[in-house]
């Protein structure tokens, strides 16, 4: 059973396996189409969005505790931060999709190019506990083990400085779960007759998501920070079943305030 | 009423997603797809952990 969130089978105590791990057996040891994976990604995109990124995943947990750290935090420019985010959906095509559907090896069987270089979850969840339980794995860890090593520690380091560096910019599961977020059952929206610009939500917004131009941007992670800190109360979320009706004085689907 | 249209956009997309990601997981369950899932998920996979 795929979970939908980022983590590592290869961890001692996993119960579920990992959709972007699963994806990319499918695609790269099997060489089918991965009728059952993306199904379950589908699901839970369309039913939580990014709401998986914000309340479920593990890795978002450690990297939100890493930011906890009280040190100088960094507001990235916009200039730098727009285009990085795009990052992710390269990580997705590239590492997830393309290189297992399409690189083959003398074996048949292409490797998870994202799990072998890049994903921090795995290393996290699973390289380095099963290096401390099995004495015969230590030996041998080489170059590559080295270099997850200092990617993870790379991402924790930034964590601290800058709130969830690895679901901004490399996550290809919040790539994949982003393309759903603007109609995803689970919404946010916002009263504008309650409204009263003050940008309280934005500014405790740990995604810099412009709330009060695009509230369901791809880039929310709905974790409802801007609804805890709205002073007017003026930011609701939800299952939205209906959308039928008209949201009347709400504004729901990221779409552009009539007022500014 | 371009408010209305957009949601009942929003409505037919979602319902369409939705149907789409049920009849995937019924293909990949009569395919036994789920069993490969499971085959490689109690397996300890080596590239995973910066290893082979």
């Amino acid at each position: 059973m795929c979970v939908p969130v980022l983590n590592c089978y290869s961890c001692p105590g996993a119960l579920g396996a990992c959709p972007v791990g699963s994806l990319q057996t499918a695609l790269g040891a099997r060489h089918h189409f991965p009728f059952y994976v993306l199904g379950t990604m589908m699901l839970f995109g369309i039913l939580l969005g990014r709401l998986v990124c914000g309340l479920l995943c593990p890795f978002g947990l450690v990297q939100d505790l890493m930011h906890k750290i009280p040190v100088p935090k960094w507001s990235v420019p916009k200039k730098i931060d727009r285009p990085m985010r795009y990052l992710k959906y390269a990580v997705l095509l590239g590492t997830v999709i393309l290189l297992p559907a399409l690189v083959v090896t003398k074996t048949g069987i292409t490797p998870p190019y994202f799990c072998e270089y890049i994903c921090p979850a795995g290393m996290l969840g699973g390289g380095i506990p099963q290096m401390i339980a099995n004495p015969a794995l230590r030996k041998l860890a080489g170059m590559l083990f080295s270099w997850k090593v200092l990617v993870l520690l790379l991402i924790l380091l930034l964590s601290m400085f800058i709130h969830r560096p690895f679901c901004r910019y490399l996550c290809p599961l919040g790539a994949f779960y982003a393309l759903f977020n603007r109609f995803a059952f689970y919404q946010m929206s916002l009263n504008e007759r309650k409204c009263t610009g003050c940008k309280k939500c934005e500014r405790s917004c740990p995604m810099a998501v412009e709330i009060t131009r695009e509230i369901n941007s791809s880039e929310c992670i709905r974790c409802g920070k801007c609804k805890a800190v709205c002073p007017e109360g003026a930011i609701s979320s939800g299952f939205m079943f209906n959308n039928l009706k008209p949201y009347g004085d709400y504004r729901a689907y990221g779409t552009r305030s009539r007022r500014r | 009423m371009e408010r209305i249209k957009s949601g009942k956009l929003i409505h037919v997309v979602r319902s369409v997603v939705l149907a789409m990601s049920l009849l995937l997981i019924g293909t990949g369950i009569m395919k036994q797809e789920h069993t490969e899932v499971l085959q490689k998920a109690v397996k300890i996979c080596l590239e995973c952990i910066g290893i082979g």
